[in-house]
């Protein structure tokens, strides 16, 4: 009950508190039911039969709606209210089966495409534009707030400002094809400070190869094709089929959050992803020789 | 027509019962063998409510079995975490067939095939008014409904979710032909259900026993009335819905792309504006048992029983304001998902005064704790249960959590197994001895009902804990370290003991009807007069109904319907019969002739489940022979009706006598086409919603690149279809006092048809000439899906000209006998109303967004 217990933004804050008086309340009227139906069963039921079907049947249900509405409205009111502040806003596009993030770069005014993780900035309030490249997904963070659909042909918009930093799991909340159970995300918030710092780094081009081995590496990325679905700024144009991996190795998770970020998993995810996530829209490399999955790991893995 | 006819409502004799005894000699014997039973293989050929209502009952068992067995496999795989035994691919088709042969094999077949079944014994009528036409859904569901389980065999079960949301439904994502089989397999199901609703609302309101005024008719039967009227409103949508999908499918008309102009949303909006009502449509037949077995099982008359009616009502109509409460995360504006949460909120009410009202007949009667009353107290904790979590997932921002999360599932569950499921189970305990006379056993039941009520808990609520961590829906697997392994394990091992306990059940119920029939000697002391002992023929005289809880009011009523002392107790004219009444007073009104045992319906049911599951493989050749085989069958089953006896009226009582049949607004017939022109016209206007919500979408209207069509042209066929109308009036002017000749309808009905089929043409051309592209825009793809409907229509209105044409050639129209024609006709005007609608909507459109 992560986002009933730890909401860390503040829209997650007024859905942490209503679904506590949800869950408070639909649990007190369960037990008051019940008890008046065992009084009924023992024959115990006191008053006219008016006082319940009317009484506890229409007025005190009626009443008590209206309430909850009246309290619905007032509380949802706030959140719908766009931020006074100047908000950050990142785009967010659903793909079968992985996220693309889009920031906007303060230095250099483009647009720089991620994936599969978004960092914000603690208590600065952000709007995420979300929609869709083919079918209808869901973005959902749940200690971040609500979910929002993202539907093609349509930019729907979720409002979230994070309150301290922290990392969060979201995960895709549509059923959106054979590998919509693999379709997660990370949200990392960080100081203000390390934001800026992250973007600045997130923005610029990929990290040359630091040692042979990873040269060997971009030499092999080239080679065999990757750059028919992956985009390398700096390296090579790429496509937008794929996630951009430019900074691919800054990320924790790797597959729309299905492995770790680590050598072996990095490596592994690249022979053999279908095994992993069968059904993904990229072929394992499982014909590629061991050195050059070696390498190709090591180059990717050291793109912070 | 007779004297009796002019003379108004016929009222009882007011001195003692509509008839004396002794009954003649024969009567009974005439009476039974008017009503034979075909034995053997011909049993097939066999129309009656009884016998069609218990197969339909244990074929929706069977589903519920198959569906079941379904979910076992899912649990099985989320036990554990990264779970291996199944693949994404086979995972993903076990939920979606789940889901949807719950909800369309078994969930709405079952509640009408109780209904099928209970119902006319309940309302002192001796059959439904159309058994060929239940024997035909109920065939027609049987052969679509195994053919389309099947697929789950060969692979080709559809996978994407039981709702089906385009993009991922349509043709580029889902390639292959199991949304097809999707699509078309609940087909049968909407033939069906509308076929039920037909049944239910006539056979409510023109069939009831003599005396059972509205006041007096039992909830249950208001219940199934108002069901019925949901139907008719709220299939429509999903027939419309699936059309458009599958013309997506199979010709690339973008109505869902948003790409070319379409959008996804426009699928949502229709299936839900069916799928909530539909969850109501389940529901509220399980309510209405509900009503029916609490007075049974306490022992006195329902508290609030007018109450519970508005309240039954109140459901039937809010439901319809509710589908958005589906699409609260789509991206909706925030003051419609106000208004819809504040009418989901609303919704509770009615069912909240229902159960009061149940909970204060109980306080004030005297329980038998048998195995029936066991199941309701597990409906009652179950279903308040579920629907407080129902209250709070009408609250927006709480939504925004937990929609399409396992808490969701667990909701749903709640009130679909503890809101219709338990009430099902309980009725089976009550209503068995019904069918062949014996009682389940209670020893068993308390296991049935410890293993059922415990795997439940067990299985369900551990998901509302595991959506509240955030487990989303329709996931194959998950991985470990979220803590979901726990709720996951203990779901799976309540699951199994769910199964068990239905399988005991199932055991047990198999067990007792296989033992040989009896009487049943009412064993619970029920008010209700399905109890009255009965043979083929339902009961030996047609009750005379003065009380709302019949067999409390007098001792003595069982013994006098069963020695033949109220109305009809035997045959007039040799054949099947019963009463119509009328729809408030229930006075009699006139006598119908129900058809006896035939092959038609069942043949033609065959033909219909072939036509469509052979175009879905593409043996298009062969799927147009079967085709034409049930139109054949279907023609000659409607050139058996519309018969009348020589006889021209009938005594029912002493000095009681009532016409044979009725035309025009009195039959029965009539009502049953205007049901069908209301099906049509909601059809229609789900389509007309289509072309006017795409047209919205777009910056002009027409959207850049299609025009609207020349305004002469849409005149001409707009004075086309009016004339085709009025000279179908016109022709039968004479009907009214001779018989309708050849040398009359052969030329008027050939111009009035000829004038539809070429208003058909011009529109068409008209939009033709205008640049009509189907392919390339949603707007066009939208008036395109008009034009195919209103040329079916035309279609239609050729079959019926010939028909009725043979109709009069052979002198079957008569003043006396004209239902042929007076149907045929309100069809015909409907058709032709379309095309004028058609013909003026677009430029309706683009002149309203200017």
């Amino acid at each position: 009950m992560n986002w009933l217990r730890a909401p860390a933004s503040q829209q997650a804050g007024v859905l942490a508190e209503m679904g506590w008086v949800l869950i408070i309340g639909a649990t007190v009227l369960l037990l008051l039911t019940m008890v008046v139906l065992v009084l009924a069963l023992r024959r115990r039921l006191p008053g006219p039969v008016r006082a319940w079907t009317v009484g506890a049947g229409i007025v005190f249900p009626t009443v008590l709606l209206s309430a909850l509405l009246l309290y619905d409205v007032l509380r949802v009111e706030g959140l719908e209210r766009p931020p006074t502040a100047d908000p950050l806003v990142i785009g967010v596009t659903g793909h079968q089966w992985w996220w693309e993030v889009r920031y906007h770069d303060p230095a250099s005014g483009r647009w720089i495409a991620l994936a599969n993780e978004l960092h914000l900035p603690a208590g600065r309030p952000v709007q995420i534009g979300l929609t869709s490249a083919d079918v209808i997904h869901s973005f959902w963070v749940p200690t971040l707030g609500g979910k929002m659909d993202t539907v093609p042909g349509r930019v729907n918009r979720l409002a979230i400002t994070a309150l301290a930093p922290g990392v969060h799991r979201g995960q895709c909340a549509e059923y959106c094809g054979t590998q919509h159970a693999l379709m997660a995300l990370h949200v990392v918030v960080d100081t203000p400070e390390d934001f800026d710092r992250w973007l600045a780094a997130q923005a610029s081009a990929a990290t040359p190869p630091a040692d042979a081995v990873a040269e060997r590496g971009r030499d092999a990325f080239l080679a065999h094709g990757c750059a028919a679905c992956h985009a390398l700024r700096g390296v090579a144009a790429g496509s937008e089929l794929g996630p951009d991996l430019t900074h691919v190795g800054s990320r924790l998770w790797l597959g729309a959050g299905t492995v770790r970020n680590e050598p072996a998993t990095l490596r592994r995810w690249i022979a053999d992803i279908q095994g992993i996530k069968p059904g993904a829209r990229m072929p394992s490399f499982k014909h590629l020789d061991a050195a050059t999955l070696d390498a190709l790991a090591a180059y990717l893995g050291q793109l912070r | 027509m007779t004297s009796v006819a002019g003379a108004g409502p016929i009222e009882a004799p007011r001195e003692g019962l509509p008839n004396s005894l002794p009954r003649p000699p024969g009567e009974l014997e005439r009476l039974r063998a008017a009503w034979w039973m075909p034995t053997g293989w011909r049993r097939f050929s066999a129309v009656n409510n009884t016998y069609i209502g218990v197969l339909y009952i244990g074929t929706a068992f069977v589903f519920l079995l198959l569906a079941g067995a379904l979910a076992l496999l899912m649990r099985a795989q989320l036990a554990l975490p990264d779970g291996q035994l199944v693949s994404a691919g086979t995972y993903n088709q076990l939920f979606t067939m789940h889901g949807t042969v719950m909800m369309f094999l078994f969930a709405v077949p079952i509640v009408e095939a109780v209904a099928v079944y209970v119902l006319p014994g309940m309302l002192g009528a001796r059959d439904l008014p159309f058994p060929r036409l239940s024997a035909y859904a109920y065939w027609a569901y049987a052969f679509g409904g195994f053919a389309f389980f099947a697929t789950v065999f060969v692979g080709l079960a559809p996978d994407s979710g039981w709702f089906m949301y385009p993009p991922l439904s349509s043709r580029s994502y889902s390639p292959g032909l199991n949304a097809d089989f999707w699509l078309l397999g609940i087909g049968f199901i909407e033939i069906s259900a509308i076929a039920g609703a037909v049944e239910l609302i006539i056979g409510i309101l023109m069939t009831r026993a003599p005396g059972m005024t509205l006041a007096r008719m039992p909830v249950y039967a208001w219940a199934m009335l108002i069901v019925g009227l949901m139907i008719v409103f709220a299939f429509p949508a999903i027939i419309a819905g699936t059309a458009l999908l599958e013309m997506e499918r199979a010709f690339d008309w973008p109505f869902f792309d948003a790409n070319r102009g379409g959008d996804p949303l426009l699928w949502q909006h229709l299936f839900w504006f069916f799928g909530h009502p539909e969850v109501y449509i389940i529901f509220l037949p399980a309510a209405g048992m509900i009503s029916s077995l609490v007075p049974a099982v306490a022992g006195t008359p329902l508290a609030g029983h007018r109450a519970i009616v508005a309240a039954l009502m109140a459901v039937g109509f809010f439901s319809f304001a509710l589908w958005a409460h589906h699409m609260f995360s789509a991206g909706l504006g925030s003051l419609s998902l106000s208004f819809v949460s504040a009418a989901s909120l609303a919704v509770a009410v009615p069912a909240a005064m229902q159960i009061f009202s149940w909970i204060a007949t109980i306080g004030r009667g005297r329980l038998r704790y048998d195995t029936q009353t066991l199941f309701l107290l597990g409906f009652l904790f179950t279903f308040v249960f579920g629907g407080l979590t129902g209250i709070m997932v009408a609250v927006l921002p709480f939504d925004w959590q937990v929609h399409d999360t396992y808490f969701v599932v667990a909701h749903f569950h709640y009130v679909l197994i503890g809101g219709v499921v338990f009430p099902l189970f309980a009725m089976i305990y009550h209503w068995l001895p019904l069918v062949g006379g014996q009682r389940l056993d209670e020893r068993l039941g308390r296991w049935v009902f410890g293993l059922i009520f415990g795997g439940f808990h067990v299985a369900f609520f551990p998901m509302h804990i595991a959506g509240l961590l955030g487990m989303p829906r329709r996931i194959y697997t998950y991985p470990a370290g979220l803590g979901w392994e726990w709720p996951n394990l203990i779901s799976t091992a309540g699951a199994f003991t769910l199964a068990s306990g239905i399988l005991l059940l199932t055991f047990d119920v198999v067990r007792m009807l296989r033992r040989p029939s009896k009487d049943h000697d009412d064993p619970w002391r029920a008010p209700t007069m399905e109890w009255i002992p009965n043979e083929d023929f339902a009961t030996r005289s047609i009750p005379n109904v003065e009380s709302r809880d019949p067999l409390w009011q007098r001792p003595s009523f069982v013994e006098e319907v069963v020695s033949g002392q109220h109305w009809l107790p035997g045959t007039v004219t040799g054949l099947r019969e019963t009463i119509v009444t009328g729809a408030r007073r229930a006075d009699l009104r006139h006598l119908i002739i129900l058809p006896g045992p035939g092959w038609l319906p069942l043949v033609a049911a065959f033909g219909t489940a072939a036509y469509f599951l052979l175009l879905t493989v593409k043996w298009v050749i062969t799927a147009h022979a079967f085709g034409l085989v049930a139109i054949v069958c279907t023609i000659a089953w409607l050139w058996q009706t519309d018969r009348l006896p020589e006889a021209t009226d009938a005594e029912v009582g002493r000095g009681v006598r009532i016409p044979i049949g009725a035309g025009g607004r009195a039959s029965h017939s009539y009502w049953a086409t205007v049901i069908l022109v209301i099906v049509d016209m909601t059809i229609f206007a789900s389509m007309a919603f289509a072309h006017i919500h795409v047209a919205m979408l777009g910056d002009t209207c027409p959207p850049l690149g299609a025009a609207l069509p020349a305004a002469l042209p849409l005149l001409v066929a707009g004075a086309g279809f009016v004339l085709s109308a009025l000279l179908l009036g016109g022709c039968a002017r004479p009907l009214a006092t001779r018989a309708m000749s050849l040398s009359r309808a052969l030329p008027w009905l050939t111009a009035a048809a000829a004038l539809a089929v070429a208003a058909v043409f011009v529109l068409v051309q008209a939009h033709d000439a205008a640049g009509l592209a189907p392919r390339a825009q949603a707007w066009g793809a939208t008036v395109a899906a008009l034009l195919s409907y209103v040329g079916l229509h035309a279609v239609l209105i050729v079959l019926f000209a010939g028909y009725l044409v043979g109709r009069a050639g052979a002198g079957l129209l008569t003043p006396r006998q004209r239902a042929s024609f007076d149907n045929c006709a309100l069809l015909w005007w409907c058709g032709c109303a379309q095309g004028v609608l058609v013909a003026v909507l677009p430029h309706a459109t683009a002149w309203a967004m200017r």
